[in-house]
């Protein structure tokens, strides 16, 4: 294993952790949107309480994954700045809006209208940012972004984005992280109603990620052979489907039977084993079909220079980031 | 970029000079038991967290451009200077935690693991935009790499960072972060206690606000010096542009104003020191500078903006630092104790101050254009033309456009909100405040003792 790998590994980490984090922190702002019911304001005031601590270092874990992106293979940063400038720049606006939104609406008063305004423009970015970021990984993933520029504006810059395999996985991406916004809710309240109103959530969100991820399959036949090829014709690819179609069945019976706990790892793990296949079944590219994780890495100097970078950088993270966690999230009660 | 760097620049500014201020609260209000000083760490904890929640969304906005828009920079020197980057993240990251940990945590761990946590807030927010300034300061003065035929060999992370600008543009903008925010702070409570002298709230966050902003304030000319002896060695172009020098001489002028003249040669309508450019880039009254003649006209940058903002910049920072330095007299003459009553019992100190609210913003803004637009044509200095890093996507008018009035409609809504939070204030008259302590009123603050 080289150091470049290596370090592509570490931003795929980043990567897992901010789908499994702040994509839950987009999903909650999805159930925000969806709220409804006698509880509906309920429901709101969780799912505000619930990322109000965490959100903003959530998304740290994006802006980490981009800088190491470029420090290491700065001409993939390159390509896909360029190739992918529309849908990056409306997802910007989004989490621009997001952030903001969120933090208007917690500090901008009281008053019910300011609130509702602000809360359905948080609710709106959250649900529009994942599609576009999933569009965007369906792009890199079909391999339409990894060549030379064509000719057009259109074909160059749009196209790639927007086609039907692009928008299936922008749509799996926003299942996915309502899913996981769902479980994870269950276990921020000890209201037996809330709970259940969540449970039913996660539980139709569960098999829509499942019904979500088989169309991207089945329209990923007609773009992406090669990537068809990695996903399932890999000596590692049958186990990881199985592993990942078992978290999936684990996760939906442990909310079936109201065991919170099982059901938050087990969905993390659907979601981070679904994100390594699609990794995995593009090895060793970063963006098919010419940009491979050595053929693009930056110098050899740089890529050691930010492995220390990274390990000094875990050694001041992860125990601030347990701490964190450890405060707001380790009291939350068990049923 | 340019728009959301300006956007950008001030939200970070103030994430590094806001959590500081809260710091010095909290202690306090540990020290004193004073329930003001509580209440001021809570106040500006909001203010801190509005701040940060869009200074992380606008930095992200930030890091994503510099590919979207500047994909050539990056494809060039993300191996050279994408390290501070990197740090800088790690930073960020260290920021947004303990920020997290300090808003959300009051009553839930103990003050001391609360006090840490926000002094944690403040290193790293002031590392963070220490590894930024690094990476700027690189494009200035580029080391740690050799080109060749368009190619970068050598790459060394190390050099790059350790390079020429770097210490003194990071000084020069963290003491601008402290000065800007301190005084802007204690402008706008200067203003309120023209309106209600007595109010205790607002003399102690000013007297909180002075003690950060002023010895920033003052220090930061020598900073300055140190800063421009630097560009007057590595950047002649910039240093001509600055100081709006066309010919080459030894003792040559200070230019202050002025309309510079591009086609004469010649800055029209100013006033010239004698000798006093030379004494301040060389310290040496005879000591040579480099005239914009020197420089072939495709290398200039554009001579009369650099010239304004530069003189912008020298001009607030000397009207600060001068309020900063009489503020600090005024004090001094009374001795800590009654330093807060006096100051806000000098009204012309007062104004002075409230016309300081926004210059220390305005100054770093005017600062940033010169060393940007003073590199101009370059991105990288001497070997990346601006015009070839930017990205080949045609219509860049609709993004500028968009994120314009996105930060238009943001920096509206901030200035509302923070007007709602800090600004309105606690009647609390110093006299009436005497009184609830020495009485029965103590709302958990938990006997700490009497100041």
């Amino acid at each position: 294993m080289t150091l470049a790998e290596i370090l592509a590994g570490v931003i795929v980490t980043a990567l897992n952790a901010y789908v499994l984090l702040a994509g839950a922190d987009f999903g909650g702002g999805v159930w925000d949107l969806l709220a409804r019911g006698p509880r509906a304001r309920a429901q709101r005031d969780l799912v505000t309480h619930a990322i109000g601590p965490v959100w903003e270092a959530n998304h740290v874990w994006l802006i980490l994954a981009l800088v190491l992106l470029f420090t290491c293979f700065p001409p993939v940063f390159a390509q896909l700045s360029i190739r992918l400038h529309i849908p990056f720049s409306l997802a910007l606006i989004g989490i621009v809006l997001r952030g903001s939104a969120f933090a208007f609406r917690s500090y901008g008063g009281q008053r019910d209208q300011v609130q509702r305004w602000w809360g359905g423009l948080f609710a709106m970015a959250s649900l529009v940012t994942p599609l576009l970021l999933g569009m965007a990984v369906g792009a890199v993933a079909a391999g339409d972004v990894g060549h030379a520029a064509s000719d057009g504006f259109v074909t160059t810059y749009v196209t790639p984005w927007l086609s039907p395999f692009a928008i299936s996985v922008g749509v799996f991406a926003l299942v996915c992280f309502a899913f996981l916004a769902a479980v994870y809710l269950t276990l921020e309240t000890t209201d037996r109603a809330l709970q259940d109103d969540f449970r039913r959530r996660g539980l139709i969100a569960g098999v829509a990620v499942m019904i979500a991820g088989v169309v991207a399959l089945a329209l990923s036949r007609e773009v992406t052979p090669s990537l068809q090829e990695g996903l399932l014709g890999a000596p590692w690819s049958l186990p990881l489907h199985f592993l990942t179609g078992a978290a999936a069945v684990t996760a939906l019976v442990a909310l079936w039977r109201r065991r919170w706990r099982w059901a938050r790892i087990a969905a993390a793990g659907e979601v981070s084993l679904i994100l390594w296949g699609w990794v995995l079944g593009q090895y060793p590219y970063l963006i098919p079909p010419d940009f491979t994780i050595d053929g693009s890495a930056a110098p050899l100097l740089t890529l050691g220079l930010a492995f220390g970078a990274v390990v000094l950088g875990g050694v001041v993270l992860f125990p601030s980031l347990y701490y964190l966690f450890h405060v707001f999230k380790g009291r939350a009660s068990e049923v | 970029m340019g728009v959301s760097l300006g956007f950008h620049i001030i939200f970070a500014l103030v994430g590094m000079g806001m959590p500081v201020l809260m710091v010095l609260a909290e202690r306090r209000w540990l020290a004193t038991g004073d329930e003001i000083y509580f209440e001021l760490a809570q106040r500006w904890g909001k203010g801190t967290a509005i701040l940060f929640a869009v200074g992380a969304v606008s930095g992200t906005v930030l890091s994503f451009e510099l590919g979207l828009l500047w994909p050539g920079f990056m494809r060039l020197a993300g191996a050279v200077i994408g390290m501070p980057f990197s740090l800088e993240g790690f930073a960020f990251f260290t920021e947004a935690i303990f920020l997290g940990i300090y808003l959300y945590g009051w009553g839930r761990i103990s003050r001391r693991a609360h006090v840490f946590a926000g002094f944690a807030v403040a290193v790293s927010g002031a590392l963070s935009g220490i590894f930024v300034v690094i990476a700027n300061a690189w494009m200035n003065t580029p080391t740690g790499l050799e080109v060749v035929n368009g190619t970068i060999t050598h790459v060394d992370p190390i050099a790059a960072m350790a390079n020429p600008a770097a210490f003194a543009q990071t000084l020069h903008m963290l003491l601008a972060a402290y000065a800007a925010t301190g005084l802007a702070v204690a402008g706008i409570h200067a203003y309120l206690l023209l309106r209600d002298p007595s109010n205790a709230f607002h003399r102690r966050a000013l007297a909180i606000a002075l003690l950060v902003g002023g010895p920033a304030a003052v220090l930061q000319p020598i900073s300055g010096d140190i800063a421009a002896r630097q560009v007057a060695r590595y950047q002649p172009a910039k240093l001509a542009a600055m100081e709006a020098v066309f010919e080459t001489e030894r003792g040559a002028p200070l230019v202050l104003g002025g309309w510079p003249d591009l086609d004469a040669h010649t800055t029209r309508y100013a006033i010239r020191i004698p000798f006093g450019l030379s004494l301040l880039a060389y310290h040496d009254p005879r000591a040579e500078v480099r005239g914009l003649a020197a420089i072939p006209r495709d290398d200039w940058p554009n001579v009369p903006a650099v010239h304004w903002s530069f003189q912008l910049m020298v001009a607030l920072g000397t009207y600060m630092a001068l309020v900063a330095l009489w503020a600090g007299w005024v004090a001094k003459k009374r001795g800590r104790r009654e330093g807060g009553r006096v100051l806000a019992g000098n009204r012309w100190l007062m104004k002075a101050l409230v016309v300081a609210t926004p210059m220390g913003f305005i100054a770093t803004e005017a600062g940033w254009m010169t060393t940007e637009l003073g590199r101009q044509p370059w991105v990288i200095y001497g070997i990346l033309r601006t015009k070839d890093a930017v990205t080949p996507m045609p219509g860049l008018v609709v993004p500028f456009v968009s994120f314009t009035l996105l930060y238009c409609f943001l920096g509206v809504m901030v200035a509302w909100l923070l007007y709602r939070h800090i600004v309105r204030s606690p009647t609390v008259p110093e006299e009436l405040w005497r009184v609830v302590r020495t009485g029965e009123w103590s709302r958990g603050a938990g006997g700490a003792g009497d100041a």
